[in-house]
């Protein structure tokens, strides 16, 4: 098999065939698309008022609608009323779906954590119980995880569910918060320790409707201020050990599998968030008039417009690439487990992405972008939510690295070998190097990964900046790929010119911010002699042909400013 | 009843058009396809006699091979088979050799009723539906706003001009026009998008069918409509203004 496995990305190049895109979409794919969207227009857009205050109904009702047409229950077996489609095809829903944040939160928080956990760890009980009108959105999904003093630290939740004297039931306690959907939710999927005790960390399916449970007032929130977020409490309320989901004492695996699932679908959610806000911005910057012209003629408007069009296409490919990594794998579970590194830098990447685009599309509309009768206002609030839940951004960093250096010691992934031979190479040559400017991304990550290893050893876990710094090196290698591998696809298209054009400033950007972080790493693994070889060792990695970039991004605003949209 | 729908891929509404060097047609590097609004009707209008009184839909589409997603779509609405005659070079079939092309395709369904949309939105001659019941020396009716099996026949309503509208009772087969709007169209259902790939499309050329290109009419020259802008002042009390101005989108500038 010449699938790369997790991680495995830093120590070969993929080859065309191994990484998907959307150029590599079905028929099938596309007419999901043209649904899905078709879906949005009529059923999703004009309710989007009402939702945003808060008329938690019309939300549901739409999500009920949309269970009709599948897009619900896009990879749950058919045996449950799903659809028993591939990965992409959520990717794909999701996409589309993620043009309005509250939404996007709603259908989000139902299909997919509130309904996942039940899917793939559910017994035949369980799931005949609940599953089919989870799927038919007759019931709405939540997932409780959050505590108020357990976020990121997740296993330090408080909730305990006693088993009682009868053997038959478990008695929950505790509280949860941050729940969204909660105002609406029938079924929690709600983590709890087992006797208190911190190794029975357990997930349970608790209807809402029991006694005992009660949902706290809506929080007032930044943004996505249309979905519902409350904090859920349980008061001795009588749980059916058959509602246990999983093992008793295997809660984190649940609860560490759906998170790896949901940061992949965090992908095509702030993709589609971005793509909207990018049209919207477009369309300003030809109506608005300054100085006797549209805005549009600007060079520093189309810098703007550009650079949001190349960020997308990155944290597109990038999206696309690891769901067909988790696609290929079989399983979506084990699948999202063999990348979770890589489904941690699509979540990353593009929900900055997507807080870069709806903060220059403020800028585009000026003052207008300040009001919120304008689209991009709210855009801007509700984008930042993604750097925050489904493990914060700097939780993911963290993660990538760590688990990229877990991976080796387990012996899943030959880092330590791939550092040796990188560092031979590098000792022995001395003329130019590989003009690939990716896989010299690839190098730098390697490189500052083997000398901060080399220094700090175990200890790395400690070093949270230099593990920070590896990690952007290494997902931002991981991005150039992804666009440079995707730009060759699109070659002998239509679109080869932008797509040249994209890569070319993008690979330069990128490099920038990886020989940037590089530099940091280097200089906190090593000091004197060795750090200024060291130095000199990155700046002949990361020499590269200067593109003019001002000149691409001035075609690529071109083809926007006349196609009023993303361009591929 | 066994219903054929003629649907035709068009380019999408909301695509950016441009002309092509040829000055004759559109440059189709760029564009995306949809299937032409008033067939997506006519289709939604044999999906619902099927609902009323059983049978089969049958789609029936010429184009070039990309209009197999126009012809999936439809399947994954829900009819059942589709015939597409698939040939490149449809540009050089005039009205009249295209309406031979779908009648020979269809003559041999002997479907009971015949729909089609009342025109194309990219060429809106209106007049392949009409032709190709000639042909078929089949009855037809166009511009019709609602269809109803009765008896032995149909009953159908047609718009006239000026909100005026006129029923009538056909014998069938038939062949009928369908206008735009005229009822709800149905998503298709991911779980219609998945069955879709299973249902038979038969590929059927020109050759095959025995028809020759002919251009008894031919396209000239296309070009971008010159934006004019015109000012009007409306008289009249606020409330009449605003009524007259409402008017004026509604019918006019077709905005609202
Ligand atoms: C609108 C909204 C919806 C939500 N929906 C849900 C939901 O449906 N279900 C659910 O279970 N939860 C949900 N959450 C909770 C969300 O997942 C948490 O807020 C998130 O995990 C962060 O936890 P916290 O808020 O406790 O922040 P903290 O963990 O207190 O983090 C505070 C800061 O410290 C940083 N930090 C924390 N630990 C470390 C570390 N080890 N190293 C370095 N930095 C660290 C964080 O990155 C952050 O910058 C939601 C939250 C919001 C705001």
């Amino acid at each position: 098999m010449s699938q790369l496995k997790g991680g495995e990305f830093l120590l070969r190049a993929a080859k065309m065939e191994d990484v998907f895109s959307p150029e590599d979409f079905t028929d099938e794919h596309r007419a999901i698309a043209r649904a899905t969207e078709e879906f949005w227009d009529n059923e999703v857009a004009p309710q989007l008022e009402e939702i945003q205050h808060q008329n938690h109904d019309a939300a549901v009702r739409v999500l009920r609608k949309s269970a009709e047409l599948g897009l619900t229950g896009v990879v749950v077996p058919e045996q449950w009323g799903g659809m028993e489609m591939d990965m992409i095809s959520a990717m794909i829903v999701a996409e589309v779906l993620g043009r309005d944040g509250s939404y996007a939160a709603w259908h989000g928080a139902h299909a997919g954590i509130g309904t996942l956990p039940l899917a793939l760890f559910g017994t035949e009980v369980l799931k005949k119980k609940y599953l089919k009108r989870l799927v038919s959105a007759e019931f709405v999904g939540a997932y409780a995880l959050t505590e108020p003093h357990a976020g990121s630290d997740a296993l330090a939740a408080k909730t305990r569910a006693d088993l009682a004297p009868d053997g038959a039931h478990y008695v929950m306690n505790g509280s949860k918060m941050w729940i969204t959907n909660a105002g609406k939710a029938d079924i929690f999927t709600v983590f709890a320790k087992v006797n208190g005790e911190q190794d029975k960390f357990t997930a349970f399916i608790v209807e809402r409707a029991w006694p005992g449970v009660k949902v706290g007032a809506e929080e007032k929130k930044m943004g996505i201020k249309g979905s519902s977020t409350c904090a859920v409490y349980f008061d001795n309320v009588k749980v059916p050990v058959e509602n246990v989901l999983g093992e008793v004492g295997r809660g984190h695996v649940i609860a560490f599998n759906i998170l790896n699932v949901g940061r992949l679908k965090l992908g095509p959610f702030a993709v589609g968030g971005s793509k909207q806000v990018l049209a919207q911005s477009i369309k300003y910057a030809k109506e608005r008039q300054a100085f006797g012209g549209p805005i549009a003629r600007f060079g520093m408007i189309r810098h703007k417009l550009a650079e949001m069009a190349i960020r997308i296409f990155a944290a597109e490919s990038v999206a696309y690439r690891a769901a067909g990594d988790v696609e290929r794998f079989g399983d979506h579970l084990k699948g999202a487990e063999e990348y979770a590194v890589e489904c941690s830098y699509v979540k990353v990447l593009a929900s900055e992405v997507l807080d870069f685009v709806v903060d220059e599309g403020v800028q585009v509309h000026g003052g207008y972008g300040y009001h919120q009768d304008y689209f991009v206002e709210r855009a801007y609030r509700d984008s930042r939510i993604n750097r925050i839940f489904e493990g914060t951004n700097e939780i993911n960093r963290l993660l990538a690295t760590g688990m990229l250096l877990k991976r080796a010691k387990r012996g899943q992934l030959a880092l330590v070998e791939g550092v040796k031979k990188l560092q031979d190479e590098l000792m022995s040559a001395t003329g130019p190097v590989d003009s690939d400017v990716a896989a010299n991304a690839k190098k730098i990550a390697l490189f500052a990964l083997g000398l901060a290893y080399q220094r700090f050893r175990d200890q790395i876990e400690d070093q949270q900046e230099v593990l920070a710094g590896i990690t952007e090196c290494a997902m931002n290698a991981y991005a150039m790929e992804s666009v440079s591998v995707r730009r060759c696809k699109l070659a002998s298209t239509g679109k080869a010119a932008a797509a040249q054009d994209v890569c070319d400033v993008y690979l330069d950007e990128a490099m920038n911010v990886v020989e940037q972080s590089a530099r940091s790493v280097l200089a906190a693994s090593s000091e004197g002699d060795a750090l200024r070889v060291n130095l000199a060792i990155l700046r002949r990695l990361a020499k590269r042909e200067q593109v003019n970039v001002i000149g691409a991004r001035q075609r690529i605003a071109s083809k926007l400013l006349e196609s009023g949209r993303y361009l591929f | 009843m066994k219903i054929l729908v003629a649907l035709k891929q068009v380019p999408a509404r909301d695509s950016l058009l441009r002309i092509d060097a040829s000055g004759r047609w559109l440059d189709e590097s760029d564009l995306s396809f949809e299937i032409n609004e008033p067939d997506a009707y006519a289709l939604e209008a044999a999906l619902q006699l099927k609902e009323q009184h059983g049978g089969e839909v049958v789609v029936l589409s010429a184009g070039p091979e990309r209009a197999v997603s126009a012809i999936r779509e439809a399947l994954a609405k829900g009819a059942d088979r589709a015939i597409h005659v698939e040939q490149e070079n449809l540009g050089e079939f005039d009205t009249l050799s295209l309406a031979k092309l779908l009648a020979a395709a269809a003559s041999s369904e002997k479907a009971d009723l015949i729909l089609t949309g009342l025109q194309s939105d990219d060429l809106g001659s209106g007049q392949t539906g009409v032709i190709m019941a000639e042909l078929l020396g089949l009855p037809h009716a166009t511009i019709i706003m609602a269809v109803e099996a009765s008896g032995q026949g149909v009953r159908v309503k047609r718009e006239l001009e000026a909100g005026w509208f006129q029923h009538v009772s056909m014998p069938l087969p038939a062949v009928l026009t369908i206008q735009s709007g005229i009822n709800k169209l149905r998503y298709a259902t991911l779980m219609g998008i998945k069955k879709a790939k299973t249902k038979e499309v038969r590929k059927l050329t020109a050759a095959e069918l025995g028809v020759q290109p002919e251009s008894s009419v031919s396209l000239l020259r296309i070009y971008q409509p010159k934006r004019v802008k015109q000012t009007q002042m409306l008289a009249g009390a606020p409330a009449e203004q605003a009524a007259q101005l409402v008017e004026k989108l509604k019918f006019e500038a077709r905005v609202i």
